[in-house]
């Protein structure tokens, strides 16, 4: 700043303080290192679990033949004397609890937020957001007891051949854990299309369903589609809920009335259980853990491929 | 049009003068809550011309013409009496289906609003909602509205592509050639250029003086030379109220009412 005989105002004399203190120069620099530094931190995390899963993974894979992974059609790691490691039990576990969860869950979820952006009062909205904000809130121990104490008998009731442990109850209620997920996200997508999109289309003499199905939702494809992606993700990862309600027995049948296991409730059965450190048992949830690692990565690439395709510009 | 003699009691004289009507309005009031937007309106608009409506901003004018095709309804809290008759139908009748009602008036946004789909989805859209399938009509149809919009010219290489890549009056142009594929009896402009460079508003105005040869076009207007250039009538609101309706030359060039001369010399508004 230029210095003259004239007396410089409060103001800029302040002005003139800071910038010959030089604070603006050392904090401009620390600010990017420190942020940068956090950053780190949860990448290098992130690294560091996934380095974990692959050492530990080929750790156990030292013990056991890939060949066998893939292709044996039995996970049976508790016998002393012929143990077999075949991950399609666990796997097919999984699918059936996700694919249950989700024809569950997407069609209920996509209407309830097309309700809530395209019919419903500004009242019932605010009622009914904070209700499912709630369904979301519910610890996962507890849909598992709800699974296992209600909706099982409920199914017994109307299936008497159900078993006490089988697909259709858990994956039903992992599909209620995720309606919030789908609903809340779809319903922003479906949101954040322009109104003058939706007063365009009524203007043509199309009904408000006619609008909706038609210009909304393919205007909002790209978020909704994600927003399932999501939800499915969740219910690939879910654990508790399937632990408690679905049993415990690896099986590579295609009957949803049985007792199955999944990816995620082996790995919680072998970690609550006594199988020593450094055993076969113990690598194995490595290689399961890593199958599963492998599943949500699929996903959140799909995610990513998803929004990016279906994007519609407005 | 079905009007034709019905009223055997009046005589041909009158007959005629109603066949020229499009819309009617009678002693409108309206309500944004408790605000009175719209007093005691009374409007004859006749078919085959363009009626401007002119006024400051605030006095009404978008108003009224969302409540010809009953977009107002969208907005919540909004109160009418009186009558608004389209062809000799009170629009406010429960046997007037609103979908029905906004497939013969069509309407042109102050923004250019397309869908998010490609040039010919765009076109095709009304005809498809409306149950038309035959892929040539549709396909003819879209051509005939480019043309008719003059934007056949400028896309008919890339019809397929997304209508968000034209330019704002493009946009603008397809908008008017969604209208026309229904092909409507009145298209409603609310400040239909608003939003666009000059360049753009006079091809838009030329397209107006075009469609005016088979269509009744209302149009709502900031800009009162674009009134005075394009319109047969005008009508001149002021605080929710008609002060005066007349031919575009008499209101430009003779005005009964001293608010009106005010305004249209530029003394307010």
């Amino acid at each position: 700043m230029k210095t003259t005989n004239k007396e410089l105002s409060p103001v800029q004399q302040l002005l003139e303080k800071k910038y010959n203190s030089g604070f603006l120069n050392r904090s401009e620099k620390i600010i990017p290192a420190v942020l940068f530094l956090m950053a780190a931190v949860s990448v290098l995390t992130t690294l560091g679990i996934v380095l974990t899963l692959i050492f530990e993974t080929i750790t156990f894979f030292g013990d056991v033949s890939i060949v066998e992974f893939f292709t044996a059609k039995e996970w049976y790691p508790f016998s002393g004397t012929d143990p077999v490691y075949g991950i399609w039990p666990l796997v097919l576990g999984t699918l059936k609890i996700t694919i249950i969860a989700s024809l569950f869950a997407i069609p209920i979820g996509l209407a309830v937020a097309l309700y809530l952006s395209e019919y419903a009062s500004a009242r019932t909205r605010k009622i009914m957001k904070p209700i499912l904000e709630v369904l979301a809130g519910v610890p996962t121990i507890v849909y598992g007891f709800f699974a296992l104490t209600f909706i099982t008998p409920v199914l017994r009731g109307i299936f008497p051949s159900l078993e006490m442990f089988n697909a259709i109850s858990p994956g039903i209620v992992v599909g209620i854990m995720i309606i919030p997920t789908i609903v809340s996200l779809s319903e922003d997508a479906l949101s954040s299309v322009p109104e003058s999109v939706r007063q365009g289309a009524l203007a043509l003499g199309s009904t408000k369903w006619e609008t909706a199905s038609k210009v909304i939702f393919p205007a909002a494809l790209s978020g909704i589609l994600a927003s399932i992606v999501l939800g499915v993700s969740r219910a690939i990862g879910e654990t508790m809920i399937v632990s408690i309600a679905a049993g415990s027995t690896p099986s590579a049948s295609l009957d949803l009335t049985t007792s199955l296991q999944t990816m995620t409730s082996y790995i919680v059965q072998v970690t609550t259980g006594d199988a020593g450190f450094g055993t076969t048992i113990y690598y194995s949830i490595y290689s399961v853990g890593f199958t599963l690692f492998i599943f949500t990565l699929l996903m959140n690439i799909l995610a990513q491929f998803i929004s990016k395709r279906f994007r519609e510009e407005y | 049009m079905a009007l034709t003699a019905v009223n055997t009691t009046k005589n041909n004289q009158s007959v005629q003068n109603e066949e020229l009507f499009v819309y009617n309005t009678k002693n409108l009031n309206l309500w944004y809550g408790e605000h009175h937007a719209l007093k005691n309106i009374n409007l004859g608009i006749k078919e085959r011309e363009v009626t401007a409506i002119i006024g400051p901003s605030g006095c009404g004018k978008s108003t009224y013409i969302k409540t010809l095709n009953r977009m107002i309804d969208l907005v919540p809290g909004v109160k009418t009496t009186g009558q608004i008759e389209y062809r000799d139908r009170d629009i406010f009748s429960k046997d007037f289906l609103v979908e029905e009602l906004r497939t013969r008036v069509g309407m042109v946004f102050q923004k250019p609003n397309p869908f998010p789909k490609s040039i010919y989805e765009n076109i095709a859209f009304g005809l498809k909602i409306h149950g038309i399938k035959n892929k040539q009509i549709i396909t003819e149809t879209v051509e005939k509205s480019l043309r008719g919009a003059a934007l056949w010219d400028e896309v008919k290489d890339r019809i397929h592509e997304p209508a968000y890549g034209l330019s704002g009056g493009q946009q603008q142009r397809l908008c008017i050639a969604r209208c026309l594929a229904l092909e409507p009896d009145v298209i409603l402009m609310d400040e239909p250029t608003s939003a666009l460079d000059p360049v753009s508003t006079l091809k838009v105005e030329e397209l107006i003086q075009e469609l005016k040869e088979k269509y009744s076009i209302i149009i709502v207007t900031h800009n009162m030379q674009q009134a005075a250039r394009i319109s047969d009538k005008t009508a001149f609101f002021l605080n929710g109220e008609v002060v005066e309706f007349n031919s575009t030359d008499t209101i430009f060039n003779n005005p009964a009412d001293s608010r009106t001369d005010d305004y249209i010399s530029g003394r307010f508004g």
